[in-house]
């Protein structure tokens, strides 16, 4: 295990730019997950880690060696790919083993074996290391290509959505195995990912990643109460944090050039309207089972927020709105304090 | 029926009975078509030189071996007191050959011109397709500068005829020595098989998705340790079906045989037409040799038919 630095790196496809001026430093044992939509450069940072992408400029050091230039066999990594990541020629038990075999590795048979054995049994797939890799559920698949990683003990481990083709009751346990796991081994993870739950719960550290530019690094808690910008509030939170703007419902003294307020279910405090205070309407409730949520209007503005499990509002009630300390937002959509 | 009108008894995807019927006397009544003219060759092989030109033809006969000695030895006419003075018959083919007055001389060219065949079409199979293997992995895998162009000019060799340049490769083979030679004809045909070889390559190449091999080389290997552990492996469709088309215009070439080669270097397809037989073509012999002669290609695809099929089918469904 050992930490990783990337300093200034930039990477364009032809016209577009896909990372640019990339500076993040990933410490030894630490699980970092990159956040962030479709095509914000997220896997193409994992590429450039792993060598399968040159930069154009910019350094990256693994466990204290630059390795900018060298080729992705030397560089000590392993790479878990979103999907076709298993040899479909090969058994389950020769997926595994293919890393050890490799030229620069050279492993005894026996030594293989045991290694293979041993992550099979922890990723609870011993019963299938015979069978071709094609004939296995999906999340036994993914199970195999984490395993492959595993078998390894690399600088770090990369992975690209590696749970995101798996249903929602698979992906729920592998998201736990896998921290678990990452903990058991004090492995180094760089992680990839658009969902907000498995960067919440398996993160050490979050980096909210736009355009291919970094726009906050920081812990799951400092990203979800302290977001430097409209963006990074955006990306967590479930219901999605509400944007008003400024003056639609009174929020005593606001902070200088601040335009947008932004409220999350914990910023808002909701009241049945006593006569003449009503500030919103209740447009319906969606119950989720688990959630209640909570649709208003207020002017002509539409917020969602969580309602009390417990709680007797229905459609077609009015409703006072107060906000308790919310984030505030400048025009360019900066955080003002 | 139900009260909408539509019955559903059975599967609207699974064939029913009848159309499995005619669906199979369809492939029989073809497979007659096509097998007939074989069966005629191989029955043709057995008969005597009489009765294989006999009008009108015969359907029974007495089977007999005599295409297939003269088709191995060379024979000569010899007096019947020579005959009579000679040891007793070896063999049945000396037996059959003396009934006709004459006495085997030696044996015929067939088994090195056979020979040259397995030599030529093999060799340069080979080598079309281990060409056509790296250059189409190659431009599916690399930034080549004018890929579109290069490719194009690729296939651009097909398009005429090849037997349109017969004259100028028979000049220069001439020039620098390769009339006549095996490796010459095995380079002819590996030049004009290549394109094919690249063409179709590419296309089972590039639906080998990357992903694999870059997870080999993260895994440790260099990047030719992983097409040969991961690409190969997975174009084995592609490279088996490439290779019996391939081999099927190498095997059959007949015009540039000709042309090009006489002795030491030619193959069985100019080869079979020129067994002449005493006053008139050998007709016996012939079949034969064709019948011999269809033996390799046979076993070459049957070995590798699961591939074939899946490389005829290949891209008519999306996975």
């Amino acid at each position: 295990m050992a930490d990783v630095i990337l300093s200034g790196v930039d990477k364009s496809f032809g016209p577009v730019r896909a990372v640019s001026d990339m500076s993040l430093a990933i410490a030894d044992g630490e699980f970092l997950v990159l956040l962030g939509p479709t095509g914000a450069g997220k896997t193409t940072t994992l590429r450039l880690v792993a060598g399968l992408e040159p930069p154009d400029a910019g350094s990256i050091a693994i466990g204290g060696r630059d390795v900018t230039r060298i080729a992705p066999a030397e560089r000590d990594v392993t790479f878990v790919f979103q999907q076709y990541s298993l040899y479909p020629h090969l058994s389950v038990y020769e997926n595994l083993a293919f890393p050890l075999r490799s030229p620069t590795r050279r492993m005894p048979e026996a030594e293989i074996r045991k290694r293979v054995e041993e992550i099979a049994a922890m990723l609870r797939i011993s019963q299938k290391l015979d069978n071709r890799a094609t004939r296995l559920s999906g999340g036994e698949m993914q199970r195999v290509a984490i395993g492959r990683a595993l078998v390894r003990r690399p600088a770090i481990y990369l992975m690209d959505e590696p749970l995101s083709s798996l249903d929602a009751k698979l992906r729920a346990d592998l998201r736990l195995e896998l921290k678990r796991i990452q903990q058991d081994l004090g492995a180094t993870v760089l992680y990839v990912t658009h969902d907000q739950t498995e960067a919440m719960t398996m993160a050490n550290r979050i980096g909210v990643i736009s355009a291919g530019r970094l726009i906050q690094v920081g812990s799951p808690r400092e990203i979800y109460t302290d977001p430097r910008n409209v963006y990074v509030a955006t990306r967590l939170g479930q219901p999605a944090i509400n944007l008003i703007p400024a003056g639609l419902i009174p929020a005593g003294s606001l902070p200088s050039g601040a335009t947008t307020i932004g409220a999350r279910t914990e910023h808002l405090r909701i009241a049945r309207a006593t006569n003449g205070a009503a500030t919103a309407k209740v447009d319906w409730i969606e119950h989720l089972g688990d959630q209640n949520h909570l649709h208003l209007t207020v002017g002509n503005h539409k917020l969602v927020t969580l309602a009390d499990p417990s709680s007797d509002l229905a459609g077609g009630d009015a409703v006072s709105l107060a906000f308790v300390n919310p984030l505030f937002f400048d025009t360019a959509g900066d955080r003002v304090r | 029926m139900s009260a909408t009108g539509i019955t559903t008894a059975h599967s609207v995807v699974a064939p029913t009975g009848r159309t499995r019927a005619i669906a199979g006397a369809i492939v029989i009544v073809y497979a007659l078509i096509t097998m007939i003219p074989l069966l005629w060759i191989v029955v043709t092989s057995f008969k005597t030189p009489d009765d294989s030109i006999a009008y009108p033809p015969k359907l029974l006969f007495t089977p007999s071996i005599e295409g297939y000695c003269n088709l191995f030895n060379t024979r000569t006419r010899q007096t019947p007191e020579y005959i009579a003075a000679l040891p007793p018959a070896t063999g049945q083919c000396d037996q059959l050959v003396r009934s006709r007055n004459m006495v085997i001389a030696g044996p015929s060219n067939v088994i090195p011109r056979f020979t040259n065949s397995i030599i030529i079409a093999f060799g340069s199979t080979f080598l079309a397709v281990a060409l056509g293997t790296l250059t189409a992995y190659g431009f599916s895998r690399f930034r080549v500068p004018f890929a579109n162009d290069l490719l194009f000019f690729i296939l651009s060799t097909r398009f005429m005829p090849p037997i349109a340049v017969a004259i100028p490769i028979y000049l220069m083979y001439r020039a620098i020595g390769l009339t006549d030679t095996k490796i010459g004809m095995i380079l002819l045909y590996t030049a004009v098989n290549v394109s094919l070889a690249v063409w179709l390559l590419k296309g089972f190449i590039d639906e080998i998705p990357r992903e694999y091999e870059e997870a080999a080389m993260i895994d440790g290997y260099s990047r030719l340790q992983a097409f040969r552990k991961v690409v190969l492996p997975q174009a084995a469709t592609g490279i088996a079906a490439t290779a019996i088309f391939c081999l099927i215009f190498a095997w059959n070439e007949y015009a540039f045989a000709v042309l090009l080669t006489s002795g030491e270097a030619q193959t069985m397809p100019p080869f079979i037409p020129f067994i002449i037989g005493e006053g008139g073509q050998d007709w016996p012999a012939v079949a034969a040799a064709t019948a011999l002669f269809l033996i390799p290609i046979l076993v070459f695809t049957i070995l590798l038919r699961k591939h074939l099929l899946r490389g005829i089918t290949f891209g008519a469904v999306r996975k």
